[in-house]
């Protein structure tokens, strides 16, 4: 079962910290592999905090883990993950002539995976 | 440092009092000298005009604003490419070149010195970096104080003392060379009461206790009792307005004998038909040249406008506000805290406008009825009323009226009627007058001894034209241009680079007053008081012009 | 121990585009590491903590360890043998370092490029198209009684953008600060810092052009379809509102972010918002601002500028510079597999590119100049490490609102400054090249 979401790409402060420290390091990556979505998607859809699922968009796809945002915080259809070297397997690279590549409010597909498929993956 | 002989070319250094002799000029170490050495270079003039390298007293060439108005025009920048050379870098042209070719093209010119006239002080630095990469030229820059908060504070206490000394720390805190005033008191109005604007002199400046008269007159006297190689340099209110010729002939009145300049009076300069205020302006060039004749304290620059595009930037930003009426596509506004506003919009002289061509006929007017060039001298208010690269033209239309009645034949014949270009048409200036309001004028009315003249212990900054009976392009492309003793452009090619000094002023103060300075910044700006001040190394090749305080001597 | 501890006032944090220069730090000369950061945020206060010296080789080339004499040698032979080379990035370095990175592109014929291009970029090509009213961000504070974010989290990117410059901070004509701000925010969803705003106005995702027109239309009296309400999710009356107070306020700001830019629209987006704020002069006086991301991102946009006339994206193979965005910007540059070499100072391309762009990355030699080892210095052919800007080089910094700025280094590195590094490319191409190399004469 796969539905079609929002992702929205964006800073954090836990990403701006990491990112000093290291982006090579286990902070930094675990924090670019994780998407936040809304809590009603997620029972829909099966999954609870720390649960895998896979973002597909026209350009690549990614296994990320999930954690749950309330309504108000972030209304159903919209998921959130800081920008990173994860996110940027979903952009697409056509700019419209502007130079800049779409990373907020991507289409994605999203799918619940199965735990015993393959590590977190990602670029 | 090489040495040269330039022979057997006509020499124009008034100066000096020499016009048009024949006679060498000598350069040895980046100076000119009275003789060197028989197997010293010499280039051989003859057929060609000699003169010091041009002097622009005001421009509009670095800085905050410049870079706002590069930024906004790509389609000024892409028609007029700069390719580089093996030795000198690429740039871009239009109304605002870019740094690098700004000073090749000014060089090209046979300038080597021209002056900055709008920097807001928290943009001095960055001001700096923009001249550090404008290669050639001698340059400096005017600091904006006319609308400074904590000055006009200082001023409504009556803290007279301190506000001296708070202008002499301004001035060495951002390595400028001048104090500028532009639309004293509008800016408070602009920024703080719904885009509004000063109108007259005796107009309270919003919520202060204070007047631009009073505002005006307190630094035309700091200016002189701080003993400023260049006085202070000033922008009168109503720019561009219908009328405004009465504020412009007050506020020189401000002076009363002592020194003051008024730039680009062009714009300052319009009537209006009687009764009506709100109509199409007419000429009053005639009242604000009579009164420069006859006030030796007074100096000014024109300001002409030359047709076609020019770039309108300003500390008044009202003004640029107002001109977005006249078919203005973009406009920008910046204001700078406590210190300054800003408008650009880019802007297109049409010779069949009648406002266009009524100023272009005034700024004709006010060099052909100047009777004594040293203190009239030559502008366009580079990019406002046209670009720098008009000069030629402009120097044509003074010299050739054949040329500037053809001219005159092509523009709107209502405007010609309003002005009295036409009682004064006869007029044609000498190439001793050209090297007046080009070079020596600007240089003595700057406080530069050492140029604009080709004295023993001048710069050897050295401009050489082939002789043309068409000036405009004898103008346009001298042959050989000497900066600081180098021969930079030989047969109208680079041969090399050079940097290209900063001049700068550095009066004296009480240190005290930086303890009155230190709380305001702390409450009212962005930026540390410790960090506000310039370091030295932001001007290389800086040179610090003395000051002669009242008294001191 | 007391002679090994410092203590630097006024020095200036360059992790964002605040550039809050009021930092007091306490510098630990003997292990090189800055121990406090008094008035940093939570970001500046990780960037000056992580930034200590690091046992790290000079230079990298393929992978092994090298000097950085060896490694300006084989960069500056890439670059002078390249056809298309493209120098990108240069956010996170001085003006200084800037201004020689530019030059190296003209020297070479390459293209130059900074992370503007995948930032406020689009705010640039708007700003060319409608212009720009805007202020100092001591206006801001000082005058400001009314505030709209729009599209922007500033409280996890840009924290200090609300306590020292436009929420909080008491100003002239706003001594009580918050008290005299209206704060509104805009946003397609809640974020940390939404509970700074009096009004939050949550607009479905991709409407943020639609929302902006409908507000230009109102604030010049024109009649809006409720219908609105359908297709951005926000009450025709709530736009209204917002309409009114634009227009009746004293001193207004409109401070975006990337959620115009890297949004559909893009540069549409950006424009109806600077056009609403131009519009909005006929009644008030009104500013725009773009909230500007890396420390000295701002200043990348004015060195090119004076430098070429155009603020990112400018290619010189012609022998002059030209602009123009998705031909010479670097995302389009590397998906078109159009550049043979890459000099990347100063920024992660391989973290935030689109994968197709990563993927020619790591086909081309890449020289990169990064204080830390990055995924891009990680796939580079000659990786140098460089010094730290304003932990251990001075130099030169533009606040997002083009106010320049002086940096206090805290200690010395061992590494040599970006500038320095660049300056000896530079100089080394130049003699490979026996000057500024001339670009190919057009055919007849």
């Amino acid at each position: 079962m796969a539905e079609i979401m929002t992702l929205i790409g964006g800073r954090s402060n836990k990403q701006g910290t990491a990112l000093c420290a290291s982006k090579l390091g286990a902070e930094y990556r675990e924090l670019c592999s994780t998407v936040e979505m809304n809590l009603e998607d997620m029972a829909r859809l099966g999954l609870t905090n720390n649960s895998k699922v896979r973002l597909r968009s026209a350009a690549g796809e990614v296994i990320v883990r999930c954690k749950g945002r309330e309504s108000k915080d972030l209304p159903p259809g919209i998921l959130f993950m800081t920008y990173g070297p994860v996110s940027s397997q979903l952009m697409a690279g056509d700019t419209a002539a502007s130079g800049m590549p779409i990373s907020k409010n991507l289409d994605v597909e999203v799918e619940p995976v199965v735990e015993t498929e393959a590590e977190t993956r990602g670029g | 440092m090489g040495m040269l002989r330039i022979a057997g070319g006509r020499v124009y250094d008034p100066a000096n009092g020499i016009a048009g002799a024949v006679r060498e000029v000598c350069i040895r170490d980046g100076k000119i000298v009275a003789d060197v050495p028989p197997e010293a270079r010499t280039i051989d003039a003859r057929g060609m005009v000699v003169m010091p390298g041009g002097v622009d007293i005001h421009c509009h060439i670095a800085g905050p604003k410049v870079n706002l108005a590069r930024k906004v025009q790509p389609e000024d920048h892409r028609h007029d490419v700069h390719l580089r050379t093996r030795i000198t870098r690429s740039g871009t042209g239009g109304t605002v070149p870019s740094t690098f070719a700004t000073g090749y093209r000014y060089a090209a010119l046979g300038y080597t010195t021209a002056m900055e006239a709008a920097v807001t002080p928290l943009g001095a630095r960055h001001t700096l970096e923009e001249l550090h990469d404008t290669p050639v030229i001698d340059k400096g820059f005017f600091v904006l104080v006319g609308n400074n908060v904590l000055l006009y504070r200082l001023l409504q206490e009556g803290r007279t003392e301190e506000f001296r000394h708070a202008l002499a720390w301004w001035l060495g805190a951002t390595k400028a060379y001048a104090p500028k005033l532009v639309n004293p008191g509008g800016d408070e109005l602009w920024k703080g009461q719904r885009n509004a604007n000063i109108t007259k002199l005796d107009e309270k400046i919003g919520p202060f206790d204070l007047t631009p008269r009073q505002v005006i007159a307190a630094f035309i006297e700091a200016a002189n009792e701080l003993g400023l190689p260049h006085p202070v340099h000033i922008h009168c209110n109503n720019l561009g307005h219908t009328g405004n010729y009465e504020t412009t002939l007050e506020t020189m009145r401000l002076a009363e004998g002592r020194r003051a300049h008024f730039t680009h009076i062009q714009f300052h300069s319009y009537g209006s038909v009687a009764g009506k205020s709100r109509d199409n302006p007419t000429s009053r060039a005639r009242d604000i040249a009579e009164f420069v004749n006859t006030h030796p304290n007074i100096t000014a620059d024109v300001g002409a406008v030359m047709f076609g595009r020019s770039t309108s930037m300003t500390a008044d930003a009202p003004l640029a506000y107002m001109l977005r009426r006249f078919g203005g596509a973009k406009w920008v506004n910046a204001d700078t805290e406590m210190e300054s506003g800003c408008g650009i919009i880019p802007f297109t002289y049409q010779d069949r406008v009648y406002t266009n061509a009524l100023q272009w006929a005034i700024g004709l007017e006010l060099f052909l009825l100047s009777e004594d060039p040293w203190r009239m001298v030559f502008s366009t208010d580079h990019p406002n009323g046209g670009s720098f690269m008009t000069y030629p033209r402009l120097i044509r239309l003074l010299m050739d009226r054949e040329y500037r009645k053809e001219q005159m034949s092509r523009v709107n014949q209502k405007a010609l009627d309003q002005s009295g270009l036409r009682d004064c048409q006869e007029r044609e200036y000498t190439l001793n007058e050209i090297a007046i309001i080009t070079r020596a004028g600007p240089a003595r009315i700057l406080g530069l001894t050492e140029k604009g003249q080709l004295g023993v212990g001048a710069d050897a900054d050295v401009t050489i034209y082939e002789e043309d009976a068409d000036k405009e392009k004898m103008f346009a492309a001298p042959r050989y241009v000497i900066k600081g003793g180098e021969l930079v452009i030989e047969d109208h090619e680079f041969r090399t680079e050079v940097a290209g000094r900063v001049y700068h002023v550095a009066p004296g103060y009480d240190p005290g007053i930086e303890r009155v300075l230190e709380p305001f910044f702390e409450d009212y700006y962005t930026i540390r008081f410790a960090n506000y001040p310039v370091a030295d190394r932001y001007a290389p090749h800086a040179r610090v012009v003395p000051t002669a305080p009242a008294g001191a001597s | 121990m007391s002679e090994a501890v410092r203590v630097v006032p006024d020095a200036t944090c360059t992790f964002c585009g605040c550039v809050c220069d009021d930092m007091v730090l306490t510098v630990d000369l003997e292990h090189k590491r800055i121990t406090k950061a008094e008035n940093a945020c939570i970001l500046g206060k990780a960037w000056f903590k992580e930034h200590s010296h690091e046992d790290r080789p000079f230079a990298l080339i393929g992978g092994r360890e090298a000097t950085t004499e060896e490694a300006v040698e084989e960069a500056a032979r890439i670059l002078a043998g390249a056809r298309f080379p493209v120098v990108y990035g240069l956010s996170d370095t001085t003006c200084e370092a800037q201004r020689v990175a530019v030059a190296i592109a003209d020297m070479i014929g390459g293209t130059v490029d900074t992370t503007t291009s995948v930032c406020h970029g689009p705010s640039g090509i708007a700003f060319q198209g409608v212009g720009e009213s805007t202020a100092s961000l001591g206006e801001i504070k000082n005058r400001a009684d009314l505030i709209v974010f729009w599209g922007g989290n500033p409280a996890e990117a840009h924290p200090r953008l609300f306590t020292r410059y436009a929420v909080t901070p008491k100003g002239m004509y706003v001594p009580n600060g918050k008290k005299d701000r209206t704060v509104v925010l805009v946003d397609v969803r809640r974020t940390l810092s939404t509970p700074v705003a009096d009004i939050f106005i949550q607009v479905k995702p991709r409407s943020d052009f639609e929302v902006l027109w409908a507000l230009r239309a109102l604030v010049k009296g024109r009649p809006v379809d409720p219908a609105v309400e359908q297709r951005t999710g926000v009450k025709l009356e709530v736009l209204q509102d917002l309409a009114h107070r634009m227009k009746t306020c004293r001193f207004g700001a409109l401070l975006f972010g990337m959620g115009l830019t890297m949004n559909r629209g893009r540069h549409f987006n950006s424009g109806a918002l600077l056009a609403l704020a131009t519009d909005l002069n006929e009644f008030t006086h009104f500013v725009a601002k773009p909230v500007r991301g890396h420390g000295n991102v701002t200043g990348a946009d004015n060195v090119v500028s004076w430098q070429t006339g155009f603020p990112f994206g400018v290619n010189f193979s012609r022998g002059y510079p030209r602009f123009n965005p998705g031909e010479f910007t670097t995302v389009d540059l590397l998906v078109r597999g159009e550049a043979d070499a890459a000099l990347i100072i100063a920024s992660d391309p391989a973290s935030n590119f689109p994968k197709a762009a990563i993927e020619h990355l790591k086909r081309i030699p890449v020289i990169t100049l990064d204080p830390k080892a990055t995924p891009t210095s990680q796939l580079a052919r000659v990786a140098f490490t460089t010094a730290t800007y304003g932990i251990n080089v001075a130099g030169t910094v533009y606040r997002m609102d083009d106010v320049p700025i002086t940096l206090r280094p805290a200690f010395e590195s061992p590494y040599p400054s970006d500038e320095q590094v660049l300056t000896a490319i530079r100089d080394r191409v130049r003699s490979l090249l026996g000057g500024n190399r001339l670009p190919p004469v057009p055919a007849a």
